[in-house]
């Protein structure tokens, strides 16, 4: 019974961590709403972030994440997508062999090596196809693509299993049709695995969202704020080519250094960080919809 | 009710021969592009990966454009060697304290002392009143308490204080193999351009570097990057696997007994299974802050080792690798439990009905039964994600991982940087040569990953076969 006892608290370790999470996030970010400069709805609304000028809205922090994660899954979908029918529907076992370990090591890369590969190959290789004048030292394009580099492997590996589960018997169906390989693929096999693909393609990202250091190193530590209807849409407010903070990357360089407790500066992070929280946490619940979704299909 | 029956003859509804072959030829012509599109995307995935390697090799080696401040001919010439035959790190320890007693201003020498000493025995730069003073006040420096400097720790100081290196200029590898002239002329037009005002051009010494070199990894830290290494972060990130192991293991593998083994279906077990699926995919980042609030801050007396050494610990903060180690468990913990449920499971129920028939309780069934048969799936599952979990920065960096150290740590209470850390602040360095640092300390942590993984295949292969 004691050891029973002992392996239930191992579990109820994990509920500890949650908890601690969002209370402590939840703590300090009621202290950072209480500070007379801040108020809630600015907090949503603004479209400035200058701790400096007392304004904290999140949207430039926000905006930073979104283009990054939209830049990261327009590379990431097609590569891990294609890949992962590749693998699924054609390769020989020789040919993933070959892959499979590939993608493998990709994925044990630690992101900061791809955050030095960001900044010391992708933006000077941008520089240079674009120009230096067009694309600055700081952008969002590098950090994007470097990011959706890093997320292809979850892409390509959870939809791999996504198609692998579509029961073989459809695909024969579909041959005795006289279909082609990529009509089975196209036709049958990637829409019976769709919800499952999609859950794939959610759980990236999230990863995209929470990912810290190549959005750190490369996107640069100026938040883009903007004002609507004043700035030009794609001229700053979307253009890509140019440095934005993202929210992770607010974090870790403020974090970065010592930072005293009790600061607007401290307290500020922890808004920032349950936010990301909510976020991810949103994203992970849509994937697992979807999952369970796929598994009522065909189980 | 009728219609007209339309004007066709029956073969007018199929195709004609040739249609039906540009059809079919479209089709097959359709099914082969697009098995190339997917063989191309794939092989990206493969360029991704060699460009990368590629990028960290390349910055790591290369031709440097360097001046020295002491030539080393000249230094060990004066103390009576042959430089011919003899070189710096042959010197005795004696003879390097005392050159660097000649060339570094007393101010400098004591601040090197109080940071670590020269000698168990005696003092080099500070006199013996003042040192038992300043080690007795209330805040006494890193020197009092921690081990003499050993004679490779001496050396770095003698390259970064008497012969003080400068890489003025620092060249990549492929274009120092391709064009090494290119090189040299670009420093000459840096000459010109007034770059380099300190020095003129035939101070210039061009030589080869191996930025990832066995001195690069065995120097501590330092501001001056010709002498710059990574001991300090290896060993706190050494370190922080210890921790994360003794944390994250017995943890993890608990749970998973509980879950798979103990639980009974209920509200309160299904939440723990979902909540685990659901802490998985908070960012790491989170997991920083987590650790900066509650093991930083809150826990302080305990994370800094206060309780247990009466206030005199090594740092005077939360940020210790303790701290560090204790959120990169709880970061690994979600993918321990995950995995090791998965080899749990993957244990056949007859195993547990033989047990339980033969009048074991459920836990003797599974320590000796269930948990050997489990063992390599659990422990290849924990080491990949403590793999994982040692190259997170984003944590360390929140739970204030020091990016300057030079002092080795000296355990689990001692403030601390890690190589990903060391990684993070090299790249974001203007200087090229910080760059090169990046890319060597890159290597490193490919290594140590590396080394980890393989020690999983091992253990893998070792354990399953002691079971069958």
């Amino acid at each position: 019974m004691a050891i029973r006892g002992f392996l239930f608290v191992c579990g109820a370790i994990s509920i500890a961590t949650t908890v601690g999470i969002v209370y402590e996030l939840g703590k300090e970010s009621l202290l950072f709403f209480r500070d007379d400069e801040v108020a809630l709805l600015e907090f949503f609304t603004d479209t400035f972030w200058q701790p400096q000028a007392g304004r904290f809205g999140i949207g430039p922090l926000i905006l930073g994440t979104l283009m990054i994660t939209v830049i990261a899954m327009i590379v990431a979908v097609p590569i891990g997508l294609a890949a992962a029918i590749y693998l699924s529907e054609y390769a020989s076992r020789r040919v993933r062999g070959f892959f499979k370990p590939v993608l493998e090591v990709l994925v044990g890369i630690p992101t900061v090596v791809y955050g030095f590969f960001a900044l010391t190959f992708m933006t000077p290789l941008l520089r240079g196809a674009l120009g230096g004048n067009v694309v600055g030292f700081f952008n969002v394009l590098s950090a994007g693509i470097v990011v959706g580099i890093l997320i292809v492997p979850l892409i390509s590996s959870l939809a791999e299993d996504a198609l692998s589960a579509v029961p073989s018997s459809l695909r024969q169906a579909a041959y005795a049709l006289g279909a082609s390989k990529f009509e089975v693929s196209m036709r049958v096999v990637v829409p019976a695995a769709l919800s499952g693909i999609a859950a794939g393609m959610v759980v990236a990202m999230s990863r995209a969202v929470g990912e810290t250091m190549v959005v750190t190193l490369a996107a640069g530590a100026s938040p883009r704020n903007f004002a609507l209807g004043q700035d030009s849409l794609f001229g700053y407010i979307l253009n890509p080519f140019q440095g934005a903070q993202a929210m992770t990357g607010y974090i870790a360089i403020t974090a970065n250094g010592d930072l005293s407790y009790n600061t607007i500066d401290y307290n500020s992070i922890f808004a920032i960080g349950l936010t990301l929280f909510f976020i991810t946490l949103g994203l992970n619940y849509l994937s697992r919809r979807l999952v369970k979704r796929f598994r009522q299909a065909y189980q | 009710m009728s219609v007209a029956a339309p004007e066709r003859r029956p073969s007018d509804l199929f195709p004609t021969e040739d249609q039906y072959t540009g059809h079919l030829n479209w089709r097959t012509r359709k099914a082969t592009w697009f098995q190339l599109f997917c063989l191309g995307m794939l092989s990206i995935a493969v360029i991704a990966l060699a460009t990368l390697l590629y990028t960290i090799v390349n910055d790591s080696f290369g031709l440097v454009a360097i001046v020295n401040q002491n030539q080393p001919e000249a230094v060990l010439a004066d103390l009576g060697y042959d430089p011919e035959t003899t070189s710096l790190s042959d010197l005795e320890i004696d003879e390097m304290v005392s050159l660097l007693a000649a060339n570094v201003s007393s101010g400098v020498g004591r601040r090197l002392e109080r940071e670590q000493r020269f000698y168990e025995d005696r003092l080099v730069f500070e006199s013996d009143a003042v040192w038992s003073e300043i080690c007795a006040s209330s805040e006494p420096p890193t020197g009092c308490n921690s081990a003499p400097r050993g004679a490779a720790n001496v050396l770095a100081l003698v390259q970064e204080r008497v012969i003080q290196p400068d890489v003025i200029a620092s060249n990549q590898l492929l274009p120092s193999l391709v064009s090494p002239e290119d090189f040299e002329v670009e420093v000459a037009a840096g000459f010109e351009a007034g770059r380099f005002q300190d020095y003129t051009l035939d101070q210039v010494q061009f030589e080869w570097r191996a930025w990832f070199s066995p001195s690069f990894l065995l120097s501590p830290a330092s501001a001056t990057p010709e002498i710059a290494g990574i001991r300090t972060a290896i060993l706190g990130s050494l370190w922080l696997v210890v921790i994360t192991v003794l944390f994250a293991v017995p943890v993890g593998v608990g749970a998973a007994i509980y879950l798979v083994e103990f639980a009974k279906p209920s509200r309160l077990n299904d939440f723990i299974q979902t909540n685990i699926n659901n802490l998985a995919g908070v960012p790491s980042i989170v997991y920083g802050m987590l650790g900066l609030a509650v093991l930083v801050r809150l826990l302080e007396p305990l994370t800094s080792g206060d309780i247990f050494t009466g206030g005199a610990s090594p740092s005077d903060n939360g940020r210790t690798i303790l701290s560090a180690g204790i959120t990169l468990g709880l970061l690994t913990l979600p993918v321990v439990i995950i995995s090791s449920q998965e080899a749990l499971k993957a244990v056949p129920d007859s195993l547990r009905q033989a047990g339980m028939a033969l009048g074991a309780t459920r836990w003797q069934t599974v320590r000796s039964q269930i948990l050997p048969i489990a063992m390599p799936g659990v422990l290849t599952g924990t080491i990949l994600a403590v793999a994982r979990a040692i190259g997170e920065t984003a944590p360390l960096i929140l739970v204030g991982a020091a990016s300057f150290i030079t002092v080795d740590p000296s355990g689990p209470f001692s403030k601390f940087t890690a190589l990903p850390i060391q990684i993070f602040q090299w790249t974001s360095f203007p200087q090229e040569e910080f760059r090169n640092l990046a890319a060597a300390a890159s290597i490193a942590l490919l290594l140590l990953l590396l080394t980890l993984n393989a020690a999983a295949v091992i253990f893998r292969n070792r354990f399953s076969r002691r079971v069958e």
